[in-house]
């Protein structure tokens, strides 16, 4: 059977890459003595997949990785067992046993449906300059970049170079959680069930912040730390990547029909 | 949450910031203020070596056992944090509580290679502990050193405190329970090492003066301080099945050398290859009961998640019971996705039915550690492989699909002539044309034969501990004499022959058995930015070089003459057990070309006895001694 498994990844763990938090579940699923399905052949590995890896350096409070079990005993139980044996910095929030592939075939691809992430970015204390010495100054700025019809800037990949406006990609934009939330309501299915976790986002004495919802995944894809560096450079800011922590708030699918999003744990449920 | 003792700048800035923030699974949480002792453990070389050594996580765990006592860690930071530290002064830091390692009350250091020697001096200047230990003071850490390089501590006996001789599961407690004692009465540095001095093991360098004579070789090796016991006994743990095994290791993040749960399964080795220093200072032969192992790799696959166990031992093949061991594992774990790696096997039927049950042959490759390559010269190293095994297992592995084979071998060894080299090349080639005498049709495509030589090294409390060793000119010659020998072969097309650098060979063979003048060779080195010397890539011989002239010293003196019989060596003042009788009468055996029995077979009266138990009284052993004149 396919698991969905969201976690959250927070404090000193931001430092671990995506490998290595591959291998981390495939030796915590085994601690926790789950019944993980194997690839077949001399090498098997446990079938395991991930939604959009987490760069080194960010935090999270929705991340997701579908898993292949044999057996399985309730969600509860196995949220709690997979808990325990976890170290500080990982915490899994849901275990959801999707329904069988062949009936709906659309959950197999999950992974591949990604429309969309949220994303709170704050800046670290100790990382202020003039121009964002206070929270309604950095408000201020950051509407006036948002603001204007086009964001343009220069996409590298490893061969070209290209001009690429960004605005279209930027959903949301909000500057507390309660502006935050009731922006994202109206771009969500309606009755979504919700997860009641705190969040693990660190909080910095400067409350300088900003929500984001960002295009995510293989048709449109922007990163957070782009945006921040194409708005200090609209407002002639010195751009310091290790002045901003980046933080994943949660990722979407989209439904065709009505435009709507699903957060990734709501999807076949 | 867990502070970090690093800014998110820095850990951003370097390569595998993992390295540096500790948090793995089963690493012990404690709170400092409720603790009396806290001690720090090191590994002088990079996070993922020293966490994949076992003697730190047996000490870890045995330290941590203690309410009174937090063991953490440190390891080497490398050369990028190195900088970072330096440029903006902190302090170096322990793992677990991200305090500075200056304010512990112990550093211990482990000692596993020579090549090491240059990281320890980073680490204590990094921490901000006077790297001589004459100018510490109450207030800095006791450094502590272990593991096999102290069986000739001289080279680096000015760095440390004291010296623990031996296996640690012995003597630690008492050594702490003194320090508590000492602590609270508000004792000295000094008497508490003075009272260290008399627990067996113990060596304070302080209290010991070395005189030298003209010709440098040392005069006298004397104790300036009545504490200070004369000999220093080496420390076994003799019941090793009732010892204390970590069953819950750490487990890193990042990949470690060794990401696997590894079972200790004995101690020491009954075979009595002469060059091998690990043969002679883990004497005698312990074995771990098979019901003991069981158990441990039950609870530690359980506790680490690992998807590999390893046995671990210097000889496997010699274990009792492997066989009930390796097919327990294979039946109880291997239909549950757990690799099995058997390193160090001998090759015959029962190892190529594990191996085939638990590797891909066409993966995996055929190890065989001849050492010489003539049997002549086998038999003066006194290891105990002839040709006819070889080709054999080699034989019997191709036959079953392998056709890799990786062959080990040493130059320089002691009366090696030019026909024991070329016998390298001549066995190399023997066992590729023993391949292609199987028909075509049955055969696996091509043989690959890789063919390594390490050049040799003369240790300390072995049979060769007088040997001449060889300089890197020589070496050379004999690596491209070789290169020539395998090229005149009919096979050459399937051997690769790989050789190391000899430079870094010459200076392990000063560090192994230098004196206590050799400290400050190693001082001017690591101050002339020597440091990760075991790394190829980064060691500098030039500037050793000049660190040996600056002080007056020669590798020359060191590496290059046959030491005289009656000679005082510097490593003479500690008693292994293994007599110098004996190691001598093994030296005059080898230079015969006579071979030794192993410990199973017959007693050669070595001394390991002394420690009354252990393969010396196994029911099968003649323990009547004294055939081996």
């Amino acid at each position: 059977m396919k698991v969905r498994i969201k976690f959250q990844k927070y404090g000193a763990m931001k430092f671990i890459g995506h490998l290595d938090v591959m291998r981390y579940f495939q030796k915590a699923f085994r601690r926790a003595g789950f019944d993980n399905e194997y690839s077949k052949g001399f090498n098997p590995h446990q079938i395991m997949s991930f939604a959009a890896p987490l760069g080194v350096g960010l935090t999270s409070d929705a991340e997701y990785m579908d898993i292949s079990l044999l057996s399985s005993d309730e969600p509860e139980i196995m949220l709690e067992r997979i808990n325990a044996v976890l170290t500080e910095g990982f915490r899994v929030v849901d275990f959801h046993i999707l329904p069988d592939a062949k009936s709906n075939a659309k959950t197999a691809t999950a992974m591949s449906l990604l429309a969309s992430a949220d994303y709170l970015v704050s800046l670290k204390d100790g990382y202020m300059q003039e121009g964002i010495s206070s929270r309604q100054e950095f408000e201020k700025a950051f509407l006036a970049f948002y603001e204007s019809d086009e964001i343009i800037i220069n996409k590298k990949t490893k061969t070209t170079e290209k001009e690429v406006n960004i605005k279209p990609m930027i959903s949301l934009l909000a500057f507390d959680e309660e502006e935050y939330r009731s922006r994202l309501k109206p771009l969500l299915e309606d009755n979504i069930r919700e997860i009641k976790n705190e969040s693990c986002a660190d909080i910095y004495k400067n409350d300088i912040k900003v929500y984001m919802q960002l295009d995510t995944g293989s048709s449109s894809n922007l990163k957070p730390e782009l945006v921040m560096e194409a708005f200090c450079d609209s407002q002639g800011l010195e751009f310091n990547k290790f002045a901003w922590q980046v933080h994943r708030l949660e990722m979407y699918a989209r439904n065709d029909k009505s435009s709507k999003l699903i957060p990734m744990y709501a999807l076949a449920r | 949450m867990r502070k970090l003792a690093l800014s998110d700048e820095i850990l951003l800035s370097v390569e595998k910031p993992a390295r540096y923030i500790g948090g793995e699974v089963n690493m012990q949480v404690k709170d400092p203020k409720k603790v009396d002792i806290r001690f720090c453990m090191c590994f002088p070389d990079v996070y993922e070596i020293g966490m994949s050594h076992l003697g730190i996580q047996i000490l870890y765990d045995i330290f941590n056992r203690r309410e009174d006592t937090y063991c953490e860690r440190v390891y080497s930071p490398w050369i990028d944090m190195d900088k970072l530290m330096r440029e903006k002064k902190i302090p170096l830091f322990a793992l677990e509580s991200q305090d500075p390692v200056k304010d512990f009350d112990f550093l211990g250091i482990t000692l596993q290679y020579e090549m090491c020697y240059t990281n320890i001096l980073q680490i204590l200047e990094l921490a901000q502990i006077p790297i001589y230990a004459r100018d510490r003071t109450e207030k800095d850490p006791i450094v502590i050193g272990g593991g096999p390089c102290s069986y000739n501590p001289e080279p680096i006996a000015d760095f440390f405190d004291f010296f623990y001789i031996g296996e640690g599961e012995t003597a630690y407690n008492e050594i702490l329970d003194i320090y508590k004692e000492y602590k609270k009465a508000g004792k000295s540095r000094k008497e508490y090492l003075e009272r260290v001095a008399q627990i067996e093991g113990m060596y304070v360098p302080a209290f010991y003066d070395v005189s030298y004579n003209e010709d440098g070789t040392i005069k006298s090796f004397t104790r300036n301080n009545e504490a200070a016991s004369l000999k220093i006994k080496k420390q076994v743990e003799m019941n090793l099945s009732e010892a204390y095994y970590p069953t819950k290791p750490l487990v890193p993040f990042i990949k470690a050398t060794q990401d696997r749960v590894v079972l200790e399964i004995q101690r020491g080795c009954i075979r009595g290859c002469r060059f091998c220093q690990a043969g002679m200072i883990y004497r005698p032969t312990r074995e771990r009961s098979l019901e003991y192992l069981k158990k441990c790799a039950y609870e530690m696959l359980k506790s680490t998640g690992h998807e590999e166990i390893s046995l671990s031992s210097l000889s496997s093949s010699d274990y009792s019971q492997l066989q009930e061991l390796v097919y327990f594992l294979i039946d109880e774990f291997g239909s549950k996705g757990v690799n099995i790696s058997l390193p160090s096997l001998r090759i015959d039927a029962f190892a190529l039915d594990v191996m085939s049950k638990v590797q891909d042959i066409r993966k995996s490759s055929l190890t065989f550690a001849p050492e010489a390559g003539s049997q002549r010269l086998r038999d003066v190293i006194n290891k105990n492989l002839t040709e006819e095994t070889i080709l054999d297992g080699a034989m019997k592995a191709f036959k079953s699909g392998w056709n890799q084979v990786k062959l080990y071998f040493m130059l320089g060894l002691p009366t090696e002539t030019k026909e024991d080299i070329e016998g390298i090349a001549v066995l190399s080639d023997k066992i590729a044309r023993e391949y292609y005498s199987i028909p075509k049709e049955e055969r696996n495509g091509k043989v690959s034969i890789t063919c390594s030589t390490s050049f040799f090294v003369p240790k300390p409390f072995t049979p060769f501990q007088w040997s001449r060793m060889d300089r890197a000119e020589e070496f050379i010659e004999k690596a491209y004499y070789l290169k020539d020998k395998i090229n005149e072969q009919l096979n050459r097309k399937s051997i690769k022959y790989r050789w190391h650098d000899p430079h870094v060979t010459e200076l392990e063979g000063v560090l192994a058995r230098g004196d206590r003048r050799v400290s400050q060779v190693i001082y001017k080195a690591y101050k002339a930015g020597c440091i990760f010397d075991a790394w190829s890539e980064i060691f500098n011989y030039e500037k050793w070089k000049q660190a040996f002239e600056e002080c007056g010293l020669s590798i020359e003196f060191y590496n290059c003459r046959e030491r005289g019989e009656d000679e005082l060596l510097p490593w003479d003042f500690i008693d292994i057990g293994v007599k110098k009788e004996f190691l001598l009468r093994e030296y005059k055996r080898a230079k015969a070309g006579l071979t030794t029995p192993n410990c199973r077979q017959t007693c050669f009266n070595c001394g390991a006895k002394v420690f009354g138990g252990g393969v010396c009284f196994e029911d099968n052993t003649s323990i009547e001694a004294g055939t081996g004149r």
